[in-house]
């Protein structure tokens, strides 16, 4: 017997059948409790929503809408991930993983895994997404359609009537006009942000790198672009084209890219001069290779972190929009049309500009949260 | 210094030109033109060229550009399309109601924010500073026009305490100057407290960061095993040196006082430069808009600049003198 099997002694452990079939009970049990509920959880959401709307789940096979695609193969992966979790997370409790030398990004995950208040943000991410995705099967009323508005309009919030946060002036059902809602806000602060990364990215790390009359050229951009307060650009394009999503969402990312391109090249002038820099040109390795697979990645840890902070600005701008009549036009819900909506009735029917508003907060909060969290994770001036 | 203020000016000026020039054709670009407003059945086509001819929109693009950009320099902005006054009028009227409300919600933001995020900081961990944090997270997170229709559902709707929006009363000519005086103010209370909320909770996220990261430092523990008061060494030592990122954003925040917030002012109907923007965004009034944004990229450019001076007066360790300092 040598020094390895005392280190492991249960490396060869087997789990009882139970373990295997009910994911994160397990964990749940051998005192991993947040996370093996929410392994439990993943398991258990697919299963309660097949067997409550099989119908809408087995019309995939028959034809759907995308979005009900969408929810199935959505349903079908996190069911296939809380198995695939419960059987690695468990081997890894059992027989703990010790790697000697961790590189940057590691460090930074295992210190983000340490701040409860950052995966608690983390966590109700990850719920908003999922009712997002999720929203034809979980929606209580379809969003857009009237069903005798005469008798259910303007019905306030209760638990008793079946509108659990009332109807809206043309008798739809606010709490699934909430949940179709989160869809826009949720996609477009997503894939504007992604835009406004990848444009910010590409002009700091070309600037930063190449410097001289380039960088200077760029900068000054930076600085055009910086100077036009940005809500009357967006409201001047968004006048010149029309309000579509496709637009706002090229709106928002192409007015959003400046504070990246200075992160970045802030992050590129101390990078490129050093060793595995110079190392990689003494290699012969191209330019373009040197810029996107060397620097880039280097500074990706502040970039998701400012990322992460603005995508909630970016989705308080569009649900601004939305409120002043040129976001996501109605019928199609978005959380800023509602409390539009819910201004012109403010008097009789509080509750419709209410929840919506709430349902922004949480969002803008949690992503926050997370921003703030990986920003300590991965500050090392905070390291102890 | 002066140099470094006129060559910041030199480089500035060609930005805010390209800048306009931008705005300039990309509305005029833009569908619509200002007389698609009175379009209906009955419009006679005539009218309409009579109208264009009068705006001077009939001209080629380039001699409009041309004609703009001369009385442009020479201060003379036009004459509003939508409203028939000069440009300059319908942006004095505005301008000084904005002026009222930012410049307010401004100075109430910043003190209140920088007091509070020196006291979190402080207090580190505290129950005070959990609470302060997680407050201004939220407020920090909350859309104005929400908040501003929450409080207008609570203090105007609900309890009546707090008129609804506008700058006036109906009835302000009737009233003492006691009542004048609370009127004014009843209409200011709810625009400042959502304009200033959201600010106020970013200035102490700031504060409080700037001010553990000063706290750390080697100079304070030394000021502390000196003997320093611990009241001296938080309020003068740590202070001075933490409320150096504060002073930049107060620069920064120098073009917000004259552009209005156009949202805040939609939800309380306040008469200021947010509002005149929008509607001549909506309306096409070409020379009212652009005026707007000449105004803006002005500011942005002289707030960039006061807060990089105010920064050198305050920490004396940045020079302009030698040229090179300022990148």
């Amino acid at each position: 017997m040598n020094s390895q099997d005392l280190t492991y002694p249960q490396s060869d452990m087997r789990f009882s059948l139970w373990e295997y079939l009910l994911p994160g009970v397990s964990l749940l049990v051998r005192g991993r409790k947040s996370l093996g509920s929410l392994i439990f959880v993943m398991f258990f959401i697919p299963v309660v929503l097949f067997i409550w709307q099989p119908a809408t789940v087995f019309s995939v096979f028959t034809g759907a809408a995308w979005d009900i695609y969408l929810a199935s193969i959505y349903l079908f992966l996190l069911f296939l991930a809380s198995y695939w979790l419960n059987v690695n997370l468990l081997q890894d409790h059992v027989t703990p993983d010790v790697k000697e030398g961790i590189s940057e990004w590691q460090v930074g995950m295992r210190r983000f895994k340490k701040n409860n208040r950052g995966m608690f943000g983390l966590v109700i991410l990850g719920f908003l997404y999922s009712v997002a995705l999720l929203a034809p099967l979980i929606s209580p009323y379809d969003p857009i359609s009237q069903e005798n508005v005469l008798q259910v309009r303007f019905l306030s919030p209760s638990l008793t009537s079946g509108y659990l946060l009332g109807t809206d002036g043309f008798g739809r059902d606010l709490l699934s006009r909430i949940i179709y809602g989160s869809r826009i806000s949720l996609f477009i602060g997503f894939v504007s942000m992604t835009l406004s990364v990848g444009i910010g990215s590409i002009i700091g790390v070309v600037g930063g790198y190449f410097g001289g009359w380039i960088d200077s050229m760029l900068m000054r951009l930076v600085d055009l672009m910086l100077g036009f307060p940005r809500l009357f650009l967006i409201l001047i394009v968004i006048a010149f084209v029309g309000p579509s999503i496709f637009w706002i969402i090229a709106v928002l990312g192409l007015t959003g890219w400046m504070g990246v391109a200075r992160l970045v090249r802030g992050q590129v002038l101390s990078l490129k001069e050093q060793e595995f820099i110079l190392a990689t040109k003494a290699l012969g390795v191209r330019t373009f290779k040197i810029l996107f697979r060397h620097l880039i990645p280097n500074a990706m840890a502040p970039i998701i972190v400012y990322a992460t902070l603005n995508i909630g600005i970016v989705i308080l701008v569009e649900a601004g929009l939305s409120f002043l009549g040129l976001g996501v036009q109605p019928p199609t819900p978005s959380w800023g049309n509602i409390v539009d909506l819910g201004r012109k009735n403010l008097i009789d029917a509080w509750w419709i500009a209410t929840f919506p508003g709430f349902a922004i907060v949480i969002t803008v909060v949690s992503f926050n949260i997370v921003g703030d969290a990986l920003r300590d994770a991965f500050d090392p001036r905070l390291r102890d | 210094m002066l140099t470094y203020v006129i060559r910041r000016i030199g480089v500035a000026i060609p930005l805010i030109w390209l800048g306009l020039t931008l705005t300039f054709f990309i509305m005029r670009l833009a569908p619509g033109d200002p007389t698609t407003q009175y379009i209906n059945p009955d419009f006679d086509p005539e009218v309409k060229q009579l109208m264009m001819k009068k705006f001077g929109l009939d001209k080629p693009l380039h001699i409009q550009y041309w004609k703009w950009l001369t009385s442009f320099v020479q201060g003379d902005f036009g004459i509003s399309f939508d409203r028939s006054r000069p440009v300059a009028d319908v942006i004095n009227d505005a301008i000084y109601n904005t002026l009222l409300l930012n410049g307010l919600a401004l100075v109430i933001s910043l003190l209140t924010g920088v007091i509070l995020g020196i006291l979190s900081a402080i207090k580190q961990y505290s129950r005070f500073d959990d609470v302060m944090t997680v407050t201004s997270l939220f407020f920090y997170s909350m859309p104005s026009f929400w908040l501003g229709l929450m409080l207008i559902l609570i203090f105007s709707y609900l309890l009546g305490w707090l008129p609804t929006g506008g700058m006036l009363s109906v009835n302000y000519e009737y009233m003492n100057n006691w009542q004048q005086f609370w009127d004014r103010v009843a209409h200011l209370i709810m625009p400042v407290f959502v304009l200033g909320l959201a600010s106020a909770a970013s200035t102490m996220r700031y504060m409080r960061g700037s001010m553990l990261e000063i706290i750390r430092q080697d100079f304070i523990r030394t000021a502390r095993a000196k003997g320093v008061s611990e009241r001296m060494v938080n309020f003068k030592h740590a202070t001075r040196n933490a409320i150096l990122p504060v002073v930049t954003l107060f620069g920064l925040s120098i073009p917000f006082i004259f552009s209005g917030s156009i949202i805040t002012e939609i939800v309380f109907a306040w008469p200021g430069m947010g509002r005149v923007m929008l509607t001549s965004i909506f309306q096409r009034d070409y020379p009212v808009a652009i005026a707007v944004v000449a105004i803006i990229y002005i500011m942005v450019t002289m707030g960039n600049l006061i807060a990089d001076i105010m920064y050198a007066a305050v920490d004396p360790r940045v020079r302009y003198d030698s040229g090179g300092a300022s990148e």
